[in-house]
């Protein structure tokens, strides 16, 4: 019996530690990030753009790659969600449970998944170079696009596949075509969506190796698809760079400007996500 | 779209509502029937049903009792085509429903289900309101008029005697309710499409005994209009609401007659066997 009490003490304690580990280490680097970024975050930071000289330490902010960034997450959201969402209500809803090429799919999403940011930037330029194309928004765009998809895709399926079997039928027994009844999944599917969601804008906004070569990288907020953009990331690594430390502390500032953006997309994600699944089962 | 409940409420208290209780619920056709012929269904290579031949008297209740995995269900399903959404399964034979084979290449799948009101093993609400859990079929069949999409979900909430437990909250989500309620709903629901006969796949079973005692007082109800078809584990249950009774096993139909009848006088020894409970 003894043995049993010590089994159940050393696995509480092991599971503990592993939960403070995670913490302290999330704490550890926003701790990092605002202690150094913080005295850094002017207003400046978030209204102006730089100026000459701004990666020198002369005045200016990252305007430029806050709303480049923004313009490229909310491109490749919208291509990814148009193509996400009916790919993964016709694996799960018009092929057989048992098909074969709902397995490829998946099986192929899996890989996708797995491949790395920089190959998809690779792609992506050496897609552009093919089409003849600089790197521009939309070359940012749908590379962003490539890269979040896969995640998507199969967290928005993992959710779908969890659904009771009992609402389609019982919509379809009322006699709801399949799209009839689609509009309706998708409603008890909504926090669901709105993870995949999440997961697919934290990858993507993050992501520096993706739109190097694609998006490329200016110091102006672009005026249409086809000027380069800034991103976030990469402004915090030209600024990184700098072997100027009123610059580098700027980096950390940058920093904490992308995770308020994390931050703010998700509550607000979660909230609006609540609001609309009220009625969910 | 949305109306408040004031609204509502005035509406059900309003002449226009008076009228609409006393002209009943929607006309139904004066004969139903459904009359299955040579019906084998396999799923996979299994051979689930083998050889019904069986007509549904019209206007009463027919229950198919049998124990678990004997195809009652399977044979629930083949009568609104739920069978066509997984492959895996074949059927053969005839499934006459008003005098058209529902079977034959031509027939639509939607007008077949929705002859067919299906109440499930559990209650299964839509994620919306109670309002517009009612009012889904009627919409999706087509129904636009606001007035005449109240006076549907008024009705039928009535007809099954959630209205007044339910009218101060009747945009509120139907997963709120009770599960007794929420079968209720389900059925107001699936009557509130029009359908012609209604289906039962042990509509009871995960209900308490009160609730069971509500459902089973409304299908009793109900067969003045429509034909009734349940699937059932309880022998009591049959025995108390089953106008006919249809036993299955292994896939086969055993024995079937008039609920009286089969229950003082079974001509086969297994269904002696299994109305004495010596299998189940």
């Amino acid at each position: 019996m003894l043995i049993k009490q010590y089994e159940e003490k050393i696995f509480k304690v092991i599971m503990i530690c592993a939960a403070m580990i995670i913490l302290g280490l999330l704490l550890y680097i926003i701790g990092t990030v605002f202690y150094k970024g913080l005295p850094a975050l002017t207003l400046d930071m978030v209204t102006k753009l730089p100026g000459g000289g701004f990666y020198l330490g002369k005045e200016g902010g990252v305007l430029n790659a806050i709303v480049g960034s923004l313009y490229i997450i909310s491109g490749s959201l919208v291509i990814s969600l148009f193509i996400s969402v009916p790919l993964v209500m016709y694996i799960n809803f018009y092929l057989p449970p048992k098909s074969i090429f709902a397995s490829i799919i998946r099986f192929s999403l899996d890989i996708l998944f797995g491949v790395p940011s920089i190959v998809y930037g690779a792609f992506g330029f050496a897609l552009m170079v093919y089409l003849g194309m600089r790197a521009s928004l939309i070359g940012g765009i749908i590379t962003v696009a490539m890269l979040i998809m896969p995640l998507m895709m199969r967290s928005l399926d993992e959710v779908t596949r969890l659904l009771s079997r009992d609402l389609p039928y019982a919509l379809l027994s009322l006699g709801a075509t399949k799209y009839e009844m689609i509009k309706v999944i998708l409603r008890q599917l909504m926090p669901g969506l709105i993870t995949a969601v999440l997961l697919a804008v934290g990858r993507g906004i993050g992501d520096a190796a993706t739109v190097l070569f694609t998006a490329g990288y200016t110091d102006n907020i672009p005026a249409s698809l086809n000027q380069p953009a800034a991103t976030l990331p990469l402004s915090i690594f030209f600024q990184l760079g700098s072997p100027v430390e009123e610059v580098q502390n700027r980096a950390y500032a940058s920093a904490i400007i992308l995770t308020v953006i994390i931050l703010i997309l998700s509550f607000s994600a979660r909230y609006f996500s609540s609001k609309f699944s009220k009625n969910k089962i | 779209m949305i109306i408040t409940n004031q609204r509502l409420e005035s509406f059900v208290n309003s002449p226009v509502m008076e009228m609409n209780e006393k002209i009943q619920l929607k006309k139904l056709a004066s004969k139903q029937s459904i009359r299955v012929e040579n019906l084998d269904v396999y799923i996979e290579e299994q051979h689930i049903l083998k050889d019904i031949n069986l007509t549904i008297p019209e206007k009463s209740i027919t229950c198919i009792i049998g124990p678990s995995g004997c195809g009652k269900s399977t044979f629930l399903k083949t009568l609104n085509r739920m069978h066509d959404e997984t492959p895996e399964v074949k059927i053969k034979g005839k499934v006459y429903v008003d005098d058209e084979n529902i079977y034959s290449p031509g027939v639509n799948v939607i007008d077949t289900r929705k002859k067919m009101g299906l109440l499930a093993q559990r209650p299964c609400p839509l994620p919306m309101s109670i309002f517009d859990n009612v009012a889904y079929g009627p919409r999706i069949h087509g129904l636009k008029k606001r007035k005449a999409i109240n006076q549907t979900v008024i009705q039928y909430l009535q007809y099954v005697g959630l209205w007044d437990e339910v009218r101060g909250r009747i945009r509120s989500s139907a997963t709120r309710l009770s599960i007794g309620q929420q079968q209720r709903l389900c059925l107001a629901r699936g009557l509130a499409i029009e359908p012609e006969y209604i289906l039962g796949d042990e509509a009871t079973s995960s209900l308490d005994p009160i609730s069971t005692k509500i459902i089973e007082e409304l299908f009793v109800k109900l067969k003045e209009k429509y034909t009734i078809i349940l699937v059932t584990h309880t022998l009591r249950q049959a025995r108390r609401i089953a106008d006919h009774i249809v036993f299955m096993y292994l896939g086969k139909i055993i024995e079937s007659g008039p609920t009286e009848e089969f229950f003082k006088n079974p001509k086969k020894q297994l269904t002696r066997e299994y109305l004495s409970g010596s299998f189940s």
